[in-house]
Parts: structure tokens; sequence; C-alpha cells
């Protein structure tokens, strides 16, 4: 420890440490522009220069180490000075437009220049003018207003992993810009908008739609994947104009991913629908809730007493919250059905485990693994947060690995790389954990049986990340959850676990996965397979939330009944017989569970559009209406602390209720990789159109083979493709994927193009097209 | 993944002797001399020529763009096959290099920054070579000096270059 004196504060701080760090510690704010504390020092912009005694000249504080007896002052006339002098270096440039900037009232160095610029300008001669960039549909640039602090550049490097931004050319040549015509695609992109201390880059969906100290700030949690990030979302005259993160440095840190950032515009779109909606003769009629209500209470009531209570089902999207899903459930009950269920995207329901399946630990600590192999996950579309930190732990010595069905670039050091196909992902993980019975003379658990498991080099890799390191920990991604044999893979996986001492996890893949478990809307299994006569639908749509999207159709077209509860018109105009709108997360109070069991309320940040109701309130009133018991809640708190009773640490587990075997399983032909694409996550995502136009989403619909497997089937890059499954038919344009297993078709479920395709893990038939 | 190659495997291997001086996680201290190696292939360097490297030294495009911008010895439009850069600091401007500049300019028929017609001679100005005592200087191609380039002397040096 260091003893220093800050402004005539004393202070003892580590070693290391910057006079920047110290000024923190003890509340001096020194001014600053490239310095921010995730990023590496650059020490650039100059704004933070310090006087510090017995040093001949100002220093830049973010890049000075403390030293033993240093005495800084911030404030002096030294400092003072040479902060006026790098202003107004600073402002040279720096074009007088802040009443049309949407920086403005919220940029820093509109900030700063009031504190350390001139009144008036010494500069007289003309300004610097740089040439906009086209940066993608997210990121709207004015670059002549860029102080080139490097802030974006360091995140697309150091956090994002990929440096898409750079800053070619040299003195007053440099301009930050991509390579040429690229634009930038990182999923968490969005974050250089808050970087960015001036107007030069800003956030492209929300230009000129409204001034900072118009918006009202509210806090909320981001209802996409399963992280539970926390956001501030901001609204003016009742609707939500932009949503930045709010920090917390156990979940999201100060980031959010593009999706929480940009899904918003869903939230405005015209399909928003404000009345309920009747279908009568075919036609759809606008009704009051009164009339829909009762609509919905005959209907249900009718088919029960017609066929039973178990000819109904109800499903859930685990965006739903908490509340909403436990009413759902108690309403179903009570109408005599266990018939709900959200994991609609699970193809194997054979998994018991004693809890909720969550992440095994905390957000933190899982991160903060020396070694962490993560199973059958597309990683940074899938938890693009969880992506990121475990990059900055692989930045740290930590090493990962992987078992997965395709070779995406995590965009960091892997230590050991498993590619196999998507239905030999359980195959996968028995080659690692007979690796480590090999490596370490131990014997595998007796319901793991590895006869037939051939130990590649890459599976010795994998297996060798173990080694030597004592906080472990295994996850299972989505691809893992969505596979046909999940529960031989949790149990194998478990089996790892179990062998390396490591923590085994489970990715929440929307953001209340957890909870949903909680609330006990699981357990129905596919209620698709074997058709019902009734079916209530909440925030589903069941060709864009659903494993098998032609299974999930046809199920529901053929109901007597169809309850739509959504926020969109247009989410079961073909095949409901009653939409009832209902509020989506930014307009009901509500709680989701993230996938470290951390439950986070939030309330409504802006009024139900038109006749909207949240809908733990319509399940309320339905509850009512069929005269059952214990639906006289006065808040969604009281729902929520009811189903929250006691420790909900001890509610989740990830170990199995009894083992399950796992035996090696040959597979060929041509198999399908199925995947749910970054922004077909669920309904908002894919009604947000800055997100729809992003090249993620663009090359979600493009048919992907390695090169054996495209000659093979006759295919060309850039070509086109038909494939089919059942009796959907798709044709896609067809890209070269490198890193994927011979006989592997990677065609991405849940898009308008896929959606009439079957199983995401399945035979698939391709021909040319 | 670039359409076409356009770095030899004689240039490769060059690269491969430049990144093996640096460890293996840095290898992004190879780019100026894997773009002085392209440059010297091609003469300048174009784009694609720029995102080659990068993909060979395993970088983002635009790292190794940001280095090609940086310094301006490296071309990134066409040159002929003789860049000429005349050093005309104080120096050497004061003991002949704005002459010798101007005699070029006359000869050859272009200005700074330009290439004759027939893509013979490319001239460029250029800074401080360190060898102010043998003004005027001259570098050819980045890679030969010339010193004491009296007229007689570029007349000489121009007829040696084809």
């Amino acid at each position: 420890m260091l003893e220093i004196e800050i402004d005539g504060k004393k202070l003892t701080v580590p070693g290391g440490s910057t006079v920047m760090d110290a000024a923190h510690s003890v509340g001096v704010h020194i001014p600053h522009f490239c310095y921010h504390k995730k990023l590496s020092i650059a020490a650039n912009c100059r704004m933070c220069l310090v006087q510090v005694e017995k040093a001949p000249k100002p220093l830049p504080a973010c890049a000075t180490p403390v030293t033993d007896g240093m005495k800084v002052h911030t404030h002096s006339d030294m400092a003072v000075t040479a902060q006026k002098g790098v202003m107004e270096f600073l402002l040279i440039n720096h074009p007088l437009d802040c009443p049309i900037c949407d920086q403005g009232g919220e940029c820093q160095l509109q900030d700063l220049a009031v504190g350390y610029g001139g009144s008036a300008s010494r500069y007289e001669e003309e300004k610097r003018v740089v040439p906009n960039k086209n940066l993608g549909p997210l990121i709207s640039t004015d670059m002549t207003r860029c102080i080139h602090c490097s802030r974006c550049v360091r995140f697309t490097e150091e956090i994002a992993g990929y440096q898409e931004l750079g800053m070619p050319g040299r003195g007053e040549h440099t301009e930050v810009m991509t390579f040429i015509g690229k634009t930038v695609d990182s999923e968490i992109s969005g974050n250089v908008i808050d970087l960015c201390p001036v107007g030069a880059l800003t956030s492209k969906p929300f230009r000129y739609s409204a001034r900072a100290w118009e918006l009202s700030r509210r806090k909320s949690v981001s209802p996409h994947d399963g992280l539970g990030a926390n956001l501030v979302v901001q609204v003016k005259d009742h609707r939500v104009k932009r949503v930045l993160p709010l920090e917390n440095e156990a979940i999201n840190e100060c980031w959010i991913a593009d999706r929480d950032r940009f899904s918003y515009e869903a939230l405005n779109s015209e399909e928003r629908l404000t009345k309920p909606l009747i279908k009568q003769g075919g036609v759809w009629q606008e009704a009051d809730w009164q009339s829909a209500l009762e609509y919905v209470v005959h209907g249900l009531k009718d088919i029960i007493a017609n066929h039973g209570a178990d000819s109904i089902a109800a499903v859930a999207t685990e965006q739903a919250t908490l509340e909403e899903l436990y009413l759902l459930k108690q309403l179903f009950a009570g109408l005599g059905s266990q018939n709900v269920e959200t994991r609609l995207r699970a193809a194997d329901f054979g998994l018991k485990t004693q809890g909720a399946t969550w992440l095994g630990q905390s957000i933190v600590d899982f991160v903060g693994s020396d070694a962490v192999l993560v199973v059958g996950s597309t990683l940074r579309k899938e938890q693009p947060l969880i992506a990121q930190r475990l990059r900055q732990a692989v930045k740290k010595g930590a090493k990962l690995a992987i078992v997965n069905s395709h070779g995406d670039d995590l965009l960091t050091t892997l230590a050991g790389e498993l590619i196999v196909r998507p239905d030999q992902l359980v195959e996968g993980v028995l080659a690692v954990i007979k690796a480590v019975t090999e490596a370490r003379g131990v014997a595998a658990p007796a319901h793991i049986d590895l006869a037939g498991v051939e130990v590649t080099d890459a599976a010795r890799a994998v297996a060798a990340v173990f080694e030597g390191k004592d906080k472990t920990s295994i996850a299972l991604g989505n691809l893992a959850q969505q596979n046909p044999r999940y529960a031989e893979l949790h149990a194998a996986a478990a089996a790892l676990a179990e062998l390396v001492g490591a923590k085994l996890g489970v990715f929440a893949a929307a953001a209340n996965s957890v909870g949903a478990q909680l609330a006990g809307a699981t357990g129905a299994g596919n209620v698709f397979a074997q058709p019902k006569k009734a079916y209530v639908l909440l925030n589903t749509e069941v060709e864009f939330d659903t494993a098998n999207g032609a299974e999930a159709l046809a199920a529901v077209q053929q109901a007597d009944m169809v309850v739509a509860l959504g926020s969109f018109g247009s989410c079961a105009l073909e095949h409901a017989d009653v939409i009832l709108p209902v509020s989506p997360f930014s307009e009901t109070s509500g709680t989701f569970v993230n996938v470290e069991g951390k439950p986070q309320s939030f309330n409504g940040v802006v009024r139900p559009l038109g006749e909207t109701r949240p809908a733990w309130k319509v399940f309320r009133v339905l509850g009512n209406l069929l005269g059952l018991e214990n639906f006289g809640f006065n808040s969604s708190e009281e729902v929520r602390d009811l189903v929250l009773a006691g420790d909900v640490a001890a509610k989740l587990s990830n170990a199995a209720v009894a083992p399950v075997a796992v035996k090696a399983q040959a597979a060929s032909g041509v198999v399908r990789l199925g995947e749910v694409p970054i922004y077909q996550l669920d309904m908002l995502t894919r009604r947000a159109p800055a997100l729809q136009a992003t090249a993620d989403a663009l090359a979600a619909s493009q048919l992907k083979a390695n090169a054996a497997t495209l000659a093979k089937l006759g295919l060309a890059h850039g070509g086109n493709a038909q494939v089919k499954q059942g009796a959907g038919v798709a044709t896609l344009a067809v890209a070269l994927d490198a890193g994927l297993a011979d006989d592997v078709v990677r065609v991405a479920a849940n898009l308008p193009a896929t959606r009439a395709l079957g199983a995401l893990t399945a035979a698939i038939e391709v021909t040319q097209a | 993944m670039a359409a076409t190659r356009l770095l030899s495997d004689d240039a490769r291997k060059e690269i491969d002797r430049e990144l093996a001086k640096y460890p293996a996680e840095q290898r992004r201290s190879a780019t100026m001399s894997a773009l002085r190696i392209a440059q010297v292939e091609h003469r300048w360097l174009t784009n694609e020529l720029i995102e080659e490297v990068a993909e060979y030294i395993g970088i983002a495009p635009v790292a190794v763009y940001e280095v090609a911008t940086f310094y301006n010895m490296f071309d990134r439009e066409p040159v002929g096959r003789h860049k000429i850069t005349v050093c005309t600091n104080l120096p050497c401007a004061l003991s002949g290099g704005a002459d010798a500049g101007k005699y070029l300019q006359q000869k050859l028929g272009i200005g700074y920054g330009e290439t004759t017609a027939d893509g013979r001679f490319t001239l460029k100005e250029g800074e401080c070579m360190g060898a102010c005592g043998y003004a005027p200087v001259l570098l050819m191609n980045n890679h030969s000096m010339c010193k004491h380039m009296t007229p007689e002397a570029i007349d000489k040096k121009l007829a040696e270059l084809e």
C-alpha cells in the first residue's frame, strides 16, 4: 500500500493504482474523455492532466501510476491551466453544432467545456470536416465531432473481441472508421454509443427523436436472454424512446447487448394490438374485455365439459414474468389441467432435476472460474454478455473449451475445441469423459457407458483444460438444451463435472427461464405432439417460438379454440379465436429470475398501450370469472412473494432426480443443426426493424455446411438450396461454414423462411435449387 | 477469405520469418514488415492486399489498414516501376535538394505525387533520410539511397532505369 495525497486528502492505495483510480476512491473528479474503467489506458485525450509535486510538467492522471508519498493537485493553477489548454485544442476542430447534436445535454465534451472551455475561440481558421461512415443500422455517425479518444476502437478490440473499428491516418488526417466498406457487426456494438463522449457515435434508431432532458429514466430488466441485464428505459409521452444499460457489476457490468438496447423499437410498433379481438364467422371483430374474457371462460368450460381437462393446454415463452406464469399455471390447475409448458424449444423432456436448472453459481463466480467448458452453445448469440465476460476471463488466464456443433469464432483463445454433429453432442461429452478417465486413471460412474467411445486429440485437449485447475465450471448452452438427447447430455455433463470437480451450470435461454421453473410452468412436455382441443398461448407465436414450428402450427390449427395473449395483433391472426392484448415487459410490473437464480422485479415504465392489460391481471380476472380460489391478489408483488416464499437458492438445482443412463449411439446421414437466430429470440426482437437489418439477422437465413458436405450435396457457396423436413420446404441461400462437422447442414429455425420446417436436430433433405 | 491469392509463397515465407521474431500472441508486431514485403512484391498496397496481409497475420484488416495509412512510405495508390523520393527537408533543400526536385519534375514532366504516362517513374517528396551531408539525396523504391544527386548524376541514374 502506498500513501499519497490528493488535493490535500491523505489516502492509501494499492501499488499499481493510477492517480485516476486513487482520485476516484476519494471522490475527486478529474475531467477525462479517453479514460474508461473497463478499457485499456490510452492517455490520448490529455484532459486528465494534473499537477504532481516534483514532476516538471503536468501528468495524465489516467496513465500515471502512484508512487509512495506522491502529492497530486487536480485543481491547482497548473493543473487547471493545462486542462484548459487541452480543452482549447479539443474544441479547435469540434463543430459548434450542439443545438442539432443528439448528444447535446448528455455530452461530456459539452459539460466539461462549460468548466474548462473559453467563452470564445481564438481559432479563426477553417475547421476540419470528416466524412461520415456507414457503421450499419444501429450506430449513426457524425465523424466531424470525433475527438479521437479511441474508446470505441478499444471497445471493439478489447471487449467485443474483434477490432472492427480503427483509426487510420495520421495527425489531423486520423479518422475513426471500419475497414473499407465494412459495418460494425458485433452483437454488443451499441455500447460504443454510450462510450462515445461526444456526438460522433449516436443511436441510429433514436436519432433526432427526443432530447436527453425530456426523457424520464426508469429502471427495468432486459426481457431477452437469461442474464437479466439491468436497464434504464427512457420514456417520453408514455412511449419508450431509448434503452441504456444500468450499471450492475455483478450482472451486466456497464454493458448491454444490442438486442437489449434496440428491441424497444417493437414496443412502439404499428403491429401493437390495443383492443381484444374475437373471430366471429371468420372475421376479426374488436371486443371489450368483458365479452372477450367471458368468451374465453365459456369456451374453455365447454371444451373441458365435452373433452375433459386434459384436452386443454397452455404454452408461454420464457420471456413471460414469474407472476404471469404462476397465475397461468394456477388457472390451469384450477381447471384441472397440468398442461402448461414454457420449454417450447426443447425436444427432450426426459430430464428431471431436483430444482430449477440454473448456472449453478453466481455469474461473477462462473466467469471467475479457472477453466470453463461450454457444451452446445452459439455462445455469442445466445449469451452475448456472458461470452464477453468469458473473453475477459481468458485474458486473465482462464482456460475456455467447447464441445459444440459448430466452430463459430468466440473471438477469444480456446484451449480445447471438439466439434461434433449435433446428434453426437452426447458422444462428444463422453469422449471428454473417457479422456479424463484415461488421463487420471479413474472410472466413470456406472450409468455412463463408455463402450465404443473414441477418444480424439480434440477430446483430450478439452479434457486437459481441467488439469491442475481449482475452480472449474461446465455449462450447457441452448443447443444442448434443445438437443433431442438433452437428458443424456445433461447426465454426461454432470458426470464429467463430478469427475473433474467442476460446477455444472445450465445457461438460461430467456429472461425468465429459471423463473418459469420456479413458477411451476413446466412439466407438460411437448403439448403439440398430441394435439389438444384448446390452446392458451401467452406471448407465443407458435411458428417462431417452438422447436418444431410446423408441428405446433398444425396442432393449433386443428384446435377448436385458441386463445392468444400477446402484444402484437399479428401474433396469431390466422389460427386464434380470441386475441387478448397483454403488456410487454415495459408496461407491467413483474419479476424475472435470471440465470444465477436472482429474482429481479421491475415496474412498468410506461402505461399500457390502448386497452392493453398486464397478463397477470388478465389471469386474475379469468381466475375470478371461473370462480377459482386464491386469485385475490392485489398486486404482482403479492404473487411474487407467494411464489418466491422461502429460500430461492434452495429451489435451484442441476442435480438429476435419478441417474440417466448414457450410452454412445452411432449417427449417420445428413443432419440439421437448427438454432434460434439471435434476433428471432422473442416477439420483441423479431419486430425491431434495426435489429432485423443487422448483418447477423441478414445472414441468419443462409444454409451453411462445410466444403465436403457442400460438394457431396452438389451445392456451392453463393448458390441456392432447397431443404425439406416432412412437409416443410424452404429455399435458402448457401454459404460455406468451415467450422461444421461433415454431413451437418446448418439451417436456422424460427425464421419466416424456415418456420415450416420440422425439428431442430433431425434428418433433413437437401437438394439443389 | 480472399477470393484470389495475392501474396506469393516467397512473400509468405518472408512474412513467416518476420512473424517468428515476435511471441505467438504478438503477431500484429509483424504488421509493418509484412506490409513492406507485400509492397515490394506488388509495388503498392491495394485494399485487397491489406486484407490478405491481415488475414495471413491473423488480425483485423482495419488494424493493418491503420499502419498502412500511418506511414507515408506505404503507397496506397498505383506507383510507377521506379518510385523516386526526393528529400526536401530544410538541410537538403538548402544544399540542392529543392533544385534536384525541380530538375526531376522538369525532366520527367510530372509533379510530386505523380506518375509518368508510361508508368516508369513516380516522383515523391520525402522527409529527412538522415543523410544531410550527402545532399541532395534521393530514395529509390524506398530501399536504395542515392547521394549527391546533381543533374548529371540524376541523368545517369535515370538512364540506368528501365
